[in-house]
């Protein structure tokens, strides 16, 4: 059986183009780029090349860019190295309800170690506020950290207004852009943060690397230390062949961004416009399409009333249909997503949510057959439960 | 995460449904925490001639209420009785140490719906 894969928030397949431009520095050029040689110099000069692209891509100066293990280490690196750096002028960061874990539970150490966070609401689609955060902000804040883009239902956050309201109080301000990056088009001049975390699988790149942009002039506090790596800031012997093959996928994705998001978008929006019309009694999280310029291109999320998100998932899988549970209970948590709740989805319904990202790979086949798949899969499982009564229908599909 | 007689019984799950004229019925779980299971039950003569179930669960919840309701038809009311969570998982060739509490809402949903057989017989 052919498998169709929906499921590229949670990583991509390695262009063709990254796999090759990586391939050399595996074995012939496998110098360690720190080393005083030829074959040092030859890693060095690798390394050099990829931060200049980097740069070039996200509109920083290459010594601004710093390359680490992925976004869980940036986010980790830029919150408790601000708040170690920082901690004489105050303990107080702020940050969303909906945030990768990466920041939640970086906050939730923070917070054993005596800083206060403030989770800011988000609205009905994800939104964070810019008038929430201002009120937010007090003479202890020292940082705040808002994702750029949501991994469960894809909520473009309005960055740079929310980079402008901390800056306007002197507070640094730091985004988890690891969705965004290659998906939408950004400069980080332009957007004014002070800290980015980004992470190359999500663009087609290697898994394993990352990287930390970090303004000049800001100073935090290292997280991984050791040798002389990354300008004596992040130790590690640098992972030549991941950086050449990160940066090699960030340029094709910036290239290619507005040809690609057409496309996938376009899947996106025939998948939604088929599932709404054919499966009733479903929510479609996050932004709706009157707001799809804010929304992620690949994402579509769905709560299917009465039930459960692990079956669904299971039964796609079985029909060879690659997808994400919304809830934590594939996990092995019962508490469903801290982002379904926040936008207000009912806990019993947050259980039944099955998350979608397309791909530049993806066909319009696919998407048709998984449409096919999902609504027979539906009608299975509510025919299963015994909270399906269609007598008594309280929802109303949502368009 | 489960093995294939656990992802065979949520594939094709046996004795799905209401049973027609059960006189005997157990919910147990909440939409909460993610997992419903309602049996129904035909019991005469102190004898279980048919019990089918509805889940609103993972697939563990979903082959353990298809376990479970094999497991009883035909039984009588003591030996249903007997029936533990520890055979639900005995049967399915083990659950994940998370999902063990879908076994256990199996063994609830039996006891309870014999309970609701009794209270409607008066007794």
């Amino acid at each position: 059986m052919e498998r169709i894969y929906l499921d590229h928030a949670a990583t991509t397949p390695l262009s063709k183009e990254a796999f090759e431009a990586m391939y050399p520095y595996f074995s012939n050029t496998f110098g360690n780029a720190n080393s005083q040689h030829g074959f040092g110099r030859d890693g060095a000069a690798a390394v050099l090349s990829a931060r200049e692209s980097i740069a070039s891509s996200l509109g920083a100066k290459p010594n601004e860019i710093y390359f680490t293990s992925g976004g869980t280490e940036s986010d980790n690196w830029a919150l408790k190295g601000t708040a170690l750096a920082l901690r004489d002028k105050g303990n107080h960061i702020i940050t969303s309800k909906i945030e990768h874990s990466a920041i939640y539970t970086t906050c939730k150490q923070l917070e054993k170690y005596g800083y206060d966070v403030t989770y800011l609401d988000v609205d009905s689609d994800g939104f964070v506020s810019p008038s929430d955060l201002e009120k937010a902000i007090t003479d202890k804040t020292i940082l705040v950290s808002i994702m750029f883009a949501n991994n469960e239902i894809g909520t473009i956050e309005p960055i740079k207004e929310l980079c402008e309201v901390a800056h306007a109080h002197k507070v640094l301000f730091h985004t988890d852009a690891v969705q965004a990056t290659g998906a939408v088009r950004y400069n980080v001049k332009d957007l004014g943060v002070d800290m980015l975390s980004f992470s190359g699988h999500k663009f087609y790149g290697p898994k394993g690397i990352g990287g930390l942009y970090i303004r000049s002039g800001i100073k935090i506090e290292k997280l991984i230390i050791g040798g002389e790596q990354e300008r004596t800031n992040r130790g590690g012997t640098t992972n030549v062949p991941a950086v050449v093959g990160m940066a090699k996928a960030l340029e094709i994705a910036i290239r290619d961004l507005d040809k690609n998001n057409e496309y996938v978008s376009s899947l996106r929006n025939r998948f939604v416009e088929k599932v709404t019309s054919q499966i009733d009694e479903i929510y479609f999280n996050g932004p709706k399409a009157k707001d799809y310029d804010k929304r992620l291109p690949n994402n579509a999320s769905f709560s299917f009333r009465y039930i459960e998100g692990e079956s669904i998932l299971f039964s796609l899988d079985l029909a060879g249909i690659s997808a994400s549970s919304g809830s934590a209970c594939s996990s092995g948590s019962l508490e469903p997503s801290r982002t379904l709740l926040s936008i207000g989805v009912p806990v019993g319904t947050a259980h039944g949510t099955i998350r979608f990202s397309f791909g530049k790979n993806n066909t319009v086949e696919e998407v048709d057959y998984a449409v096919e798949q999902l609504v027979s899969i539906v009608n299975r499982l509510r025919a299963m439960s015994p909270l399906y009564r269609p007598s008594t229908t309280t929802m109303k599909t949502i368009k | 995460m489960y093995n294939e007689k656990v992802m065979q019984a949520f594939q094709n799950p046996q004795n799905v449904g209401e049973v027609e004229n059960y006189n005997a019925i157990g919910t147990v779980g909440n939409e909460t925490c993610g997992d419903i299971m309602q049996i129904t039950m035909l019991i005469e003569d102190g004898i279980i001639k048919d019990a089918k179930f509805k889940t609103f669960g993972c697939a563990a919840a979903v082959a353990s209420s298809s376990t479970a309701t094999a497991m009883i038809i035909g039984k009588t009311i003591d030996e249903a009785l007997k029936i533990k969570n520890s055979d639900v998982i005995e049967s399915l060739e083990g659950l994940p140490p998370q999902k063990i509490h879908c076994s256990v809402l199996a063994e609830e949903a039996i006891k309870l719906a014999i309970e609701d057989y009794y209270s409607k017989q008066g007794k």
